[in-house]
């Protein structure tokens, strides 16, 4: 409130508020003063019977607004409301905030320094950092892995042992820390044809139902057209491109021979945002150690 | 000095009373606000919404977002720590109407900018359930069968216009001749899905996510 563009509006406000609550007490005092006929009707009739004593207000309701006022004066003086004065406790929402997080951060800051200085592997096998780990898990990552880290179409399975980009604790942090861009080009210009011998030779390597016909001329494709590149040329894929392994039986967007036709003719691009920034390094160290835990728990 | 009887007698008078006492805290609490620089000023980085995201808003809008999703991080550290940095006056200063909501039967929306990927927040609006099977979010995959020229982008010069007149009472930065005249090209061929996904992936990055 101390941040007027011109000192008249301090004074608008202070003017206004004060004006306001003597008003309401001088409207208290008037009302004490006033004639009151107990017992007998005003002299007016609505509504055929409806008639209107003129009786004080009963004690207890002016008592209230006696206290209403002095609460409004109270509060004024301690609390900011009263135009740029900030009251006397000096009390404001940021500084409620930073005091509720010191309060917590002296609770569970030594909790993360202590699994900060400890090794991914380490933290994986410790109940308490597990369980913190889940809560982190659950309030972050869920939203595109699932409540089950099971992920779902175009985002990874984190319970089993395959990685799109390296599964060593390192590998996580950093993925986590970093974020991951995944991009698969499209490949719409090899023609359908192309693709659809390509779509059943990936099929071939993961011992999938296919067209061997096809699937001996998508071999050849795949080592001409470039798959190799970014796949390797015995398609178990590259940890560090984050193309995936093509002969194990993990498929992020489906295995269907559609699906893999959609794959190769549109490509396909997905990210993993960066936590580093918005969770700090020792939460995502936690967190590393979390997804290390889940998948090996799958072995 | 009036009496009870003449104010319950007189329909006029009663109303204008009424009015006056209607008003009087607004006068307080409402009219000092549009005088005071925490309200009034851009938080530093915060630029007007563009053609594209000023059309996704318009979505956000018609579909009626703000009954589910807040787009109001309050300072309390349960909130901070799952959504980011609290939200500051100065990041509303572009939102004509505000899209504070008033209920959260999802979560808020504040800082979804860059929390997810485009292609989740694609395949999420297609059909929530198959990326969080648990989501009682109703689906939007319709949005991605009109383009967003034929409909919110339709009239997008007159928005920018009437959105930079705001921006000059206040005497913020607004759009210049130039962005008007290209939004119509800024938007192009784009679904209305696809400008959604604009506006949410653009909101609250002014500030930093970052905790304090």
């Amino acid at each position: 409130m101390s941040d007027f563009v011109s000192g008249f509006w301090n004074v608008y406000v202070v003017v206004i508020v004060l004006g306001s609550i003597f008003a309401c007490a001088l409207l208290l005092y008037m009302q004490g003063k006033a004639k009151f006929t107990p017992g007998k009707t005003m002299g007016h009739v609505w509504d055929e019977t409806l008639e209107e004593y003129n009786n004080p207000m009963p004690k207890w309701w002016s008592w209230l607004f006696v206290i209403t006022v002095i609460f409004g004066l109270v509060y004024l003086a301690l609390y900011p409301g009263l135009g740029s004065f900030k009251g006397l406790l000096g009390w404001s929402a940021v500084g409620q905030y930073k005091i509720e997080r010191e309060r917590m951060d002296a609770t569970v800051k030594p909790l993360y320094d202590k699994y900060s200085a400890m090794d991914l592997q380490a933290i994986a096998g410790d109940k308490q950092a597990m369980e913190m780990g889940k809560r982190l898990y659950l309030t972050y990552c869920m939203q595109c892995h699932g409540a089950d880290a099971r992920g779902a179409k175009g985002f990874p399975n984190l319970t089993d042992s395959d990685w799109q980009f390296g599964g060593e604790p390192a590998q996580i942090e950093q993925t986590i820390a970093d974020g991951r861009m995944g991009v698969m080009p499209p490949h719409a210009q090899l023609g359908a044809d192309t693709i659809k011998d390509l779509a059943n030779y990936v099929r071939s390597l993961s011992g999938l139902p296919n067209d061997s016909v096809r699937a001996a001329k998508g071999k050849e494709a795949f080592a001409s057209v470039g798959c190799s590149g970014c796949h390797g040329p015995d398609a178990k894929g590259m940890h560090a491109l984050g193309a995936p392994n093509l002969t194990d039986k993990v498929w992020l967007y489906g295995s269907s021979e559609n699906t893999i036709i959609e794959t190769i003719t549109n490509g396909r691009q997905n990210k993993m945002p960066a936590w580093k920034e918005f969770l700090g390094d020792s939460k995502v160290h936690l967190l590393a150690a979390y997804v290390l835990s889940l998948s090996q728990g799958a072995k | 000095m009036i009496k009870h009887e003449q104010i319950e007698k007189s329909v006029g008078l009663l109303i204008v009373l009424t009015l006056l006492t209607v008003i009087w805290g607004g006068l307080l609490e409402i009219v000092p606000l549009f005088f005071q620089k925490s309200t009034t000023t851009p938080v530093e980085g915060l630029k007007p919404y563009d053609a594209v995201r000023l059309a996704g808003r318009d979505i956000y809008v018609r579909e009626g977002c703000f009954l589910c999703h807040s787009q109001m991080i309050r300072p309390f550290r349960a909130e901070t720590e799952r959504y980011g940095h609290y939200s500051v006056a100065g990041e509303y200063v572009y939102d004509h109407p505000f899209q504070w909501g008033s209920k959260r039967t999802g979560p808020d929306l504040h800082r979804v900018g860059g929390r997810y990927s485009d292609e989740w927040q694609r395949a999420h609006l297609m059909n929530p359930r198959d990326v969080v099977p648990e989501s009682n979010m109703p689906a939007f995959a319709f949005l991605a069968n009109t383009k967003a020229k034929d409909s919110v982008g339709a009239d997008i010069e007159k928005k920018m216009e009437v959105m930079r007149g705001y921006a000059n009472v206040r005497g913020i930065p607004t759009y210049s001749d130039e962005e008007i005249k290209g939004a119509k090209a800024a938007i192009g061929e784009m679904t209305e899905m696809d400008v959604l996904i604009a506006y949410l992936q653009g909101m609250g990055t002014a500030l930093k996510t970052a905790k304090q």
